[in-house]
């Protein structure tokens, strides 16, 4: 799995490769010390050969050296290879999201987009590193410390083929047993993040309902529960590293026992012996490593598969059908018998087929789940019709590339949101290259330039992430400020001063009136007030056109206009 | 709650390095105290922690000890071997390698046990310091949660406990193995050798400061990793919360350009920081193999000549053997330490920045007022009643003759004179005086920040007026426990608020013992019940966090048949309408109606139409009421009213 990561490693693979080889060369050192230092003991010490004890003591102390200095120079590798993988891995997944459509967003939810790019991105490039080091270094640490041992000598040797086996198998059978416990406690740690999130959020019901004991007790169920499952998990750890000492221990007196029957008997030598004691340490240890990276590869394979996930993620609006010289001409636009749905649910738009001309103005109205938003997210190719067609400027959306396309529509979003940076850096969004003098009009026809010259920095405020130092109502008029300065030939208002009060949302509405005659307005709306000065007036109800009209033709003929108009109007001219 | 925004300190991202080594190198402000306090969380059960304690002196004993028993074991061997007399020898052996087999069976089983018993202590010790934790943030006032984000709040459950959980169960007794098997070896290499002990002083010597060195470099890198982490995901997270805004305004490329300049940053700085850590362990190992050749040359000279440098100094061929594998053990425990230092720093940083929380004062309640059931007596009077009457008395007992009062619970409020401001410089409420008789229905209106919510922040009492200053029935609301003065009143809040549950748990959440006719008429007066039912559960249907299987109008309806099911005598409706659409709206109006009658109702809304026929509206503007009366009557003025509701400006 996690090979369909590994073209991101590419412009990397130089380090990649670099830090194995001098792995390698370390490992070779390592392992070779105690060979050398069994030469000391039987050579230079039992005989009694001073010089050879200054040669071979020189020898080991310069593989030192070369160890230490590969090894060094392998971590240094192994960080800029490994890290580097991990932004360039980061860079692919987040460009990916980016060329998203609202659809794809829409099927993986936002938050879990935010998880990837964090945590499991982060998981992936440890593990990476973590492989980089310890794949090639394990295993050849085990196979050639087990040469060296059976050169010294093969009978000896034999307890190796005893001990690795079963080590082995015992390590496989703890990780079936431990992988389930440990992916159950995830996710009861998950759960239970997310209960307390919930309350977080929710403190002021809890608050007002004195539901605290409860709340309490309901804490105390999950914090057992995830108290059990982690001692469940974990108690099969706990016998791991005793276990593992067993092992070595038995090796030991194993080793020592049949070592000196050997030397007894067979003339095997003393430094011989000594320094097979250190191969049992670096054998064993070599498979705890081993098995370590065994686990963190399956924990990070849940990762690495939510990362694949978004990038065989096909986006679905492409450039495909386009004409890169073609230029929305004028505001026009057209729905030609257009049905749409949301992934497989049920149409949500039912045969539309309305025209709008440039300049016009056209109200929206309709009640919770009457699909405004869907119907106007179709003209920026937000999401693509589902059947029929949608024209703008006379040509189908399909035959512009996105970007001319929506160089042309501009739509203020109903969730909408600004950016960490100041007043002006967020409104230049629209229009990078706009004057100072631009920026103060649209937001004076926005109704934005008041309270922004009224801030002690003017444009120059920084408004927080997510616009958090503004009110609510304010973003709205700032968001819609930014979208006037793109100069659009279309202009969709979503809902987009629902937070303004009424007297601040006729003033703007006067204001886009006076605003590029030739700008096509279309605004959706709760209340009747923000549409009733339209050109025409759409009524949608259940994903279909109720009717069309100006305001005084539908409050004749429209029920459910009149119902509404009725609703929010009644008693308006008592006087 | 965007008036208070502006005192939320913002941060960077909420996002840390997470798995990556990327915490460390925070340090505790009271590095002593918050360990003593932390202790005080393990110490619970003494002898249990007592044992453990001998268990790890015993386990990490015995593998000093049972290295040293090579040494007898190979002089035996190698005198045989020089002698050449091997008879006798095996016998002599046997005995020494059982002994060493029972030292290390003993280390073994006591690393089990203590293992074992640590994993019980440590997790009970999370499990503790989380529920004090919790229970402690259920206690505290809503200003706590209005000044912080969520996820900072959360990061003490996250991030804090997840490093002291790492710190107590793993970090913990390894230092403390680390560092009996520190002081255990070097006693054994100094009874074998001294003279080779000093060379192991000296290589200590530069070890350590070298690990000092690496130790300064690395921890800059990783505070220049952790504020570029930071930087990173704050930009992922907004603009990934922000992507459809990115996509309509066409800004992918200057999107990923940002992206790519904050990555390559991250990039350098993770890259040298992850240099720094990860050299440490090959740097360690092979210093240890300088030593291990070091020694190996001065002992075998020491053992051929009986001494270097021309002094006399004996050594055995089995001490340098075990002298040997200690040098190898030596430097494993040291490695240990370094690394393990940097964690549990921060796992005490973490524990202290979760006892701050526990520290802080909860909610204040002097209250002593308490709501009853009550009931008339032949007489009139009122008394308390065991069972539920349907009437509600104030318990007010007075201090200075004993006597208890009983005042009918009416719902009759009274503002006098409030001026109140968060952050004490502010005035968000300027001179509020109102009054609202019991059953009658005030509505507040007002553009955003006027200070609409903040009188339902009082009223409740998440957040205190000056006594006197706000009467529930005649009681100063200082007075009254805020448990009981909260259970008078039921909330419907424009966030909706459910929880992960069933339609009908959330429903109940009103009234824990509701029965299921009471759940079913609160929905029916909600108007909720007709798409309950259609939904495939019922009213066993799963709400998720996110709410995504019903729409928000529908969140809205439950949240009100919530409020209904509590039954209160007053009722605050904080813009619980406005995702519902006007035309729905009209629907259960007659079911709020009935839900209004024979209550006191303060409503919130900017859509007037909600408010048309309340008893009283009330405009609020910057804090201050600048008109009052009924809908007619604030017409007729022709004032704010008349042109916030007919979107008209008055022409002079």
């Amino acid at each position: 799995m996690m090979r369909k990561l590994f073209p991101f490693a590419r412009k990397y693979s130089f380090y990649a490769i670099l830090s194995p080889v001098f792995i390698v060369c370390e490992v070779m050192m390592e392992v070779r010390i105690p060979f050398v230092m069994a030469k000391i003991v039987d050579y230079g010490i039992m005989r009694r050969d001073i010089s050879l004890i200054y040669d071979k003591g020189l020898e080991m102390l310069v593989m030192a050296f070369i160890s230490l200095t590969c090894g060094a120079l392998a971590a240094r590798f192994a960080a800029v290879a490994g890290i580097g993988f991990g932004s360039e891995v980061r860079k692919g997944v987040f460009n990916r999201i980016l060329d998203f459509s609202f659809a794809n967003i829409d099927r993986f939810s936002t938050p879990s987009l935010i998880t990837r790019l964090t945590t499991d991105i982060n998981m992936v490039q440890n593990t990476f590193m973590m492989m980089l080091r310890m794949f090639v270094r394990s295993p050849l640490m085990l196979v050639s410390a087990v040469i060296y041992a059976v050169r010294i000598n093969v009978r000896l040797a034999s307890v190796f083929f005893a001990a690795i086996p079963l080590m082995a198998v015992v390590i496989a059978i703890f990780g079936n047993i431990a992988f389930p416990r440990f992916k159950k406690m995830f996710e009861k740690y998950d759960k239970f993040n997310a209960s307390i999130q919930e309350n977080l959020i929710a403190i002021r019901v809890v608050k007002s309902f004195v539901r605290s004991r409860y709340e309490k007790e309901k804490f105390r169920v999950s914090n057992d529960d995830l108290k059990k499952a982690s001692v469940n998990a974990e108690k099969l750890m706990t016998i791991a590293s005793p276990f593992m000492m067993l092992m070595m221990y038995s090796c030991i007196v194993a080793v020592l026992w049949f070592g000196s029957k050997l030397i007894l008997r067979h003339g095997m030598q003393v430094g011989e012996l000594s320094s097979f004691i250190s191969y049992i340490t670096q054998i064993l240890m070599s498979l705890m490593m081993l098995s370590v990276v065994f686990v963190m590869s399956v924990i990070s394979k849940a990762s690495v598969s939510r990362l694949c996930e978004v990038l065989d993620e096909v986006p679905d609006i492409s450039d495909a059908d386009a004409d890169a010289s073609l230029e929305v001409a004028d505001g026009s636009v057209e729905f030609r018998n257009v049905s749409f749905r949301y992934g497989d649910g049920k149409n949500i738009l039912e045969n539309i087929s309305l025209s709008i001309k440039p300049g016009e103005t056209i109200g929206i109205i309709g009640g919770t789940g009457s699909s405004k938003s869907s119907l106007v997210q179709l003209i920026p190719r937000l999401y693509d019709a589902t059947e029929g067609e949608v024209l703008v400027g006379g040509h189908p959306v399909k035959k512009y590339t996105i970007e001319n396309l929506r160089k042309s529509v501009s739509m203020v979003l109903q969730k909408n949101l600004l950016f960490t940076g100041t007043v002006e850096e967020n409104l230049r969004w629209g229009n990078e290259n706009a004057t100072l003098n631009e920026i103060r009009r649209v937001s004076d026809i926005a109704q934005a330039d008041g309270f922004v010259s009224g801030f002690s920095q003017g444009y120059a405020t920084d408004l927080g992430q997510g616009g958090v130092n503004v009110s609510g109502g304010q973003k709205q008029r700032l968001c819609i400020a930014r979208a006037l300065l793109k100069k659009p030939k279309i202009l969709i208002l979503d809902d987009s001063t629902s937070a303004v009060d009424t007297s601040t949302d006729s003033k703007i509405r006067e204001g886009l009136k006076k605003y590029r005659p030739g700008t096509t307005t279309i605004i959706i709306a709760q209340r009747i007030h923000s549409v009733e000065s339209a050109d025409r007036i759409v009524v949608l109800d259940n994903g279909r056109i109720d009717a069309v009209g100006t305001h005084a033709e539908l409050l004749e003929s429209n029920e459910i206009y009149k119902e509404v108009y009725i609703s929010q109007l009644e008693g308006s001219d008592v006087e | 709650m965007s008036k208070n925004n502006k005192n939320i300190p913002r941060r960077a991202g909420k996002g840390t390095g997470g798995h990556g080594g990327g915490r460390g190198f925070e340090k505790p402000k009271n590095a002593r105290m918050v360990f003593s306090r932390l202790f005080g969380y393990i110490i619970k059960n003494k002898l249990l922690l007592l044992l453990v304690a001998v268990l790890v002196i015993f386990s990490s004993g015995s593998a000093v000890f049972g290295t040293y028993m090579l040494k007898p074991i190979i002089n035996i061997i190698s005198d045989a071997v020089k002698s050449g007399s091997v008879e006798g020898v095996i016998s002599q052996i046997v005995p020494k390698l059982i002994f060493m087999g029972i030292i290390f069976a003993v280390g073994v089983v006591s690393q089990y046990i203590y293992a074992r018993l640590m994993l019980n202590l440590s997790q009970s010790t999370l499990n503790t310091i989380r529920r004090d934790l919790f229970e402690h943030l259920q206690d505290l006032p809503v200003s706590f949660f209005d000044s912080r984000t969520h996820g900072e709040v959360m990061s003490r459950f996250s991030n804090d406990v997840d490093t002291l959980r790492e710190a107590i169960t793993q970090g913990l007794p390894q230092m403390i193995t680390s560092a009996v098997s520190i002081v255990g070896i070097f006693v054994m290499m100094l009874v074998i050798s001294p003279p080779l002990t000093l060379l192991v002083v000296v290589l200590i010597i530069i070890v350590t400061n070298l690990m000092k060195f690496i130790g300064k470099r690395s921890a800059s890198y990783f505070r220049k990793q952790q504020e570029a982490v930071g930087k990173v995901n704050g930009y992922v997270e907004e603009l990934i919360e922000g992507q459809k805004v990115v996509k309509v305004f066409c800004r992918e490329r200057q999107t990923k350009e940002g992206f790519d300049a904050l990555n390559e940053e991250y990039r350098k700085a993770a890259t040298n920081a992850h240099t720094y850590a990860s050299i440490l362990m090959p740097i360690m190992n092979n210093i240890s193999y300088v030593n291990y050749a070091v020694t190996s040359i001065v002992g075998a000279v020491m053992i051929v000549n009986g001494g270097i440098f021309g002094i006399g100094v004996s050594l055995s061929l089995g001490s340098l053997v075990s002298f040997l594998q200690y040098t190898r053990q030596f430097f494993q425990p040291l490695t240990m330490v370094s690394q393990q230092f940097n964690n549990l720093l921060a796992a005490l940083a973490g524990a202290e920045r979760i006892f701050e929380i526990i520290d802080l004062p909860p909610e204040e309640d002097d209250g002593y007022v308490t709501l009853v059931n009550a009931a008339k007596d032949s007489d009139g009077n009122l008394k308390e009643s065991e069972a539920y009457t349907g009437m509600w008395a104030w318990k007010h007992p007075h201090s200075k003759d004993g006597s208890v009062t009983y005042t009918e619970l009416r719902g009759e409020i009274v503002f006098d004179d409030v001026t109140f401001s968060y952050d004490g410089e502010t005035e968000v409420l300027k001179n509020i005086t109102l009054k609202a008789e019991s059953g009658q229905k005030i509505a507040f209106v007002g553009s955003t920040g006027a200070g609409k919510t903040t009188i339902t922040n009082l009223l409740n009492r998440f957040y205190d007026v000056p006594d006197g200053k706000i009467r529930y029935d005649g009681i100063n609301i200082k007075k009254i426990k805020k448990d009981d003065l909260r259970r008078s009143l039921a909330m419907v809040l424009q966030d909706t608020h459910l929880f992960t549950g069933s339609i009908k748990d959330n429903i109940a959440y009103g009234k824990l013992d509701a029965t299921d006719d009471e759940i079913i008429a609160a929905a029916k007066l909600a108007n909720a019940h007709s798409f309950i039912e259609k939904l495939p559960q019922g009213y066993d249907t799963l709400l998720s966090s996110d709410g995504t299987n019903i729409s928000q109008g529908q969140r809205q309806l439950l949240s009100i048949a919530r409020a209904a099911v509590a039954n209160p005598p007053v009722l605050v409706l904080d813009e619980a309408t406005s995702s519902i659409d006007t035309r729905t709206e009209r629907l259960i109006e007659k079911g709020m109606d009935k839900l209004m009658e024979n209550r006191t109702v303060f409503v919130i809304a900017h859509r007037l139409s909600t408010v048309r026929n309340s008893d009283k509206i009330i405009v609020l503007e910057h804090g201050e009421i600048i008109e009052q009366g009924n809908h007619e009557h604030l017409l007729a003025l022709r004032g704010k009213y008349y042109s916030l509701y007919t979107g008209q400006f008055v022409l002079d």
